[in-house]
């Protein structure tokens, strides 16, 4: 696999941020959800935002990979958040079975920040009581 | 019903599944499909192009572009010849998955389509007609 196949982690404070803006080829997922992983604990991150918004579709297997990472993620003690998923991509996730309950979303990366407790306007929005320790 | 247009692909590697959602997307956008629908048509193909490349070994995908007069279609053809499916019902039922899957895929892949139809025999292979219409 070569780096131009890999979807790049952008650090941001204790976030990792990912941006997937390519057509997802099956092993370019399995690759993020390595690659995430290993970030988690390499950076200490506490959460994760994946924003999805140049996505077409999201069929069984990328939507099996979210809820991966989000599953990893949890039990390395870090959130996930994905944001930006398409009215379509919706709908059509939703026909095809796949509700993604365990997946926290948000409509863009300002409010998926929000959700994680960071960024203006945090307090009180995080949905969880984790952050104040 | 006159078809219009053919395309043809071998399905051999996984990014032939890429390559299948490419394909259809076009065709959808060239026929007029809205984004919900091209939505729908391209998920249903990768869902079924997977399944062709990952539990039938690979195969053939073929895309038919449609008019029956009133409206345009798309129809997606899969076959492989790989071990076929011993109970199609069981096989459609959510949550079923013989390898490391969510069990979505061809029970949804129903849903997001018109018409649906599959065939397969143990031993033989597996062909699934998948229409969607405009």
């Amino acid at each position: 696999m070569t780096e131009a196949e890999r979807i790049p982690i952008l650090k941001m404070g204790d976030l990792l941020l990912v941006t997937i803006q390519v057509d997802m080829h099956d092993r370019i997922a399995m690759r993020l959800q390595d690659d995430l992983t290993q970030r988690i604990v390499e950076d200490h991150a506490r959460g994760v935002l994946i924003d999805i918004s140049s996505l077409e579709i999201v069929d069984s297997f990328i939507g099996r990979m979210l809820a991966n990472i989000a599953a990893m993620s949890r039990v390395l003690d870090a959130d996930t958040v994905v944001v930006g998923m398409r009215p379509a991509v919706a709908i059509t996730l939703v026909e095809l079975g796949l509700s993604l309950p365990d997946v926290r979303t948000a409509l863009n990366v300002e409010q998926g920040m929000r959700l994680l407790g960071r960024g203006a306007g945090a307090n009180g929005l995080a949905s969880d009581g984790r952050r104040s320790h | 019903m006159a078809d219009a247009r053919t395309e043809a692909l071998e399905i051999g590697e996984s990014d032939d599944v890429v390559r299948v959602r490419q394909l259809v997307r076009d065709a959808a956008v060239e026929l007029g499909f809205s984004i919900v629908d091209q939505t729908k048509v391209v998920t249903a193909a990768s869902e079924l192009a997977r399944n062709t490349y990952a539990y039938g070994g690979g195969g053939r995908f073929r895309l038919e572009m449609l008019n029956n007069g009133n409206r345009d279609g798309l129809r997606l053809v899969f076959e492989d010849d790989g071990p076929g499916i011993a109970d199609v019902e069981q096989a459609l039922r959510d949550g079923y998955t013989t390898g490391s899957g969510l069990g979505m895929g061809l029970g949804g892949a129903r849903r997001l389509v018109n018409e649906f139809q599959i065939e397969s025999k143990p031993g033989w292979g597996t062909r699934v007609v998948a229409t969607r219409w405009r």
